[in-house]
């Protein structure tokens, strides 16, 4: 079953024409990877999906709902689908094991105990069990991400976005964050839709890499091929310019 | 000091009147100019409209002119004394600038603490009540002391409507007395010894919840 799809769907900021018939399907356990220069889209694709940003034409379904429909409760659909952010956006008023914990207790209404309990599991999981108690301006960046991927993972979605999320690290943080998708992208029933700059990871963990640019999708394909034997020249252009060093 | 001694029950009742109106203004004036404030930020156009149109009104008008118009106007339909009147309209005027307070305290908080919350599966109310305002409160703190400061000084607005407060009596036993002098330095120190410890108590505040981020 896919878990998002989207059918001709039209995005403008205005005039600027910021996605152009993005037809797209991401099945139930499926990591995928949105790659493209900088402007192309891939934000404000990944951005839709949760409804952060509207779209203005045709049909995007996520986990069966319909989100250009006006009748759609978000929140609803935002129960399902986390999303980790370039800037973290961890609560600054909140400890680090309380941003993991507000949005189950208020929203799913989950038991304080077990709340507690699974979200230091959850800390644990991403190695900041001794930073619970801690501010988020206490933590460094790649702390903060590690964080900010708990607070998504405690909601126990069914799919995770992740919108450059080592972008804003510094370069001895990025392995750590990367570390820990790698796990999440391990368990076969979450769907992973990630924006990354980092070649290594997608080669590592998509299934699928998707390559975008002008507001387009140019490249749908598996990530063997993509990177084995890119069709697109605008792709391997791209590619030569980002390649490992 | 005679004169106190003298008159010391009608200071008092005019410091407990004041004491009252500044407190019932004061919780009021928040919860009024926090709504107002967050309709001035909600999506919806109309929303934004009339707490804009709510903010101008009670913002540019003298609070005297306010209180008379709850005093001469409104009570006619609904009864309530001098007091009422003068606390009421105290608190309207002083939720048009929290609402803009808090306005702006709202508006400094990065915009990625609401789509971090909403992503994160909150409604705007619940993101509003646990993330973004208590930031904004902090930030708005400093002038919000300001606005309670303001608010139990422009409380002698009562002694134009005979509201029984601290002015109204000194203007009384002024008048008693010819001791006029005096009766207002005595007035004055009354006043001090409410928004002094105020001041001390929101400086504290300031300091207090640095510390906690």
């Amino acid at each position: 079953m896919s878990m998002i799809e989207f059918k001709n769907v039209e995005k403008y900021y205005g005039n600027f024409h910021a996605l152009k018939n993005i037809n797209l399907k991401i099945d139930e356990g499926e990591t995928v990877v949105l790659i493209g220069p900088s402007g192309s889209g891939k934000s404000t694709l990944i951005r839709t999906v949760n409804g952060l940003e509207e779209i203005q034409e045709g049909q995007l379904l996520v986990n069966g709902f319909d989100l250009h429909d006006p009748k759609t409760d978000m929140n609803r659909i935002r129960k399902n689908v986390g999303m980790v952010f370039q800037h973290f956006n961890l609560y600054n008023n909140k400890s680090t094991i309380e941003n993991v914990m507000l949005a189950p207790r208020l929203v799913l209404k989950r038991d304080e105990a077990e709340n507690k309990r699974e979200a230091m599991a959850l800390l644990e999981k991403v190695g900041l069990a001794d930073k619970a108690a801690n501010m988020p301006s206490e933590l460094s960046g790649g702390q903060k991400q590690r964080a900010a991927i708990a607070r998504s993972l405690a909601m126990k979605p069914k799919a995770l976005l992740f919108d450059e999320p080592t972008s804003a690290l510094d370069p001895e943080m990025i392995g750590d964050v990367l570390d820990v998708m790698r796990d999440i992208a391990k368990d076969s029933s979450m769907t992973m839709l990630v924006v990354t700059h980092e070649m290594s990871f997608a080669k590592a963990v998509a299934d699928r890499v998707i390559f975008m640019a002008d507001g387009e999708i140019l490249e749908d394909s598996s990530t063997k091929e993509f990177f084995e034997n890119p069709k697109e020249e605008r792709a391997k252009q791209f590619l030569s310019q980002v390649a490992d060093h | 000091m005679a004169l106190l001694q003298n008159n010391f029950p009608t200071f008092m009742q005019g410091f407990g009147y004041t004491l009252l109106s500044s407190l019932i203004a004061l919780v009021g004036s928040m919860i009024l100019g926090t709504a107002f404030a967050i309709m001035q930020i909600v999506p919806k156009k109309w929303v934004r409209k009339v707490g804009n149109v709510y903010v101008q009104v009670f913002r540019n008008i003298p609070l005297l002119i306010i209180t008379f118009f709850f005093f001469l106007v409104v009570s006619k339909y609904v009864k309530m004394s001098g007091f009422m009147s003068g606390t009421i309209a105290l608190m309207l005027y002083t939720s048009a600038f929290i609402a803009e307070t808090v306005r702006a305290g709202i508006l400094s908080i990065d915009g990625g603490q609401m789509e971090g919350a909403r992503a994160n599966g909150l409604s705007f109310a619940q993101a509003m009540q646990y993330i973004i305002l208590p930031q904004a409160f902090r930030v708005a703190l400093p002038s919000l002391g300001n606005q309670f400061i303001n608010l139990v000084k422009n409380s002698s607005i009562l002694a134009f409507v005979g509201g029984l407060d601290l002015m109204y009596q000194g203007n009384m036993i002024a008048a008693n007395t010819f001791e006029t002098f005096s009766t207002y330095i005595i007035v004055g120190i009354l006043y001090l010894i409410i928004t002094l410890p105020l001041s001390y108590y929101m400086q504290h505040l300031e300091r207090k919840l640095k510390h906690a981020a």
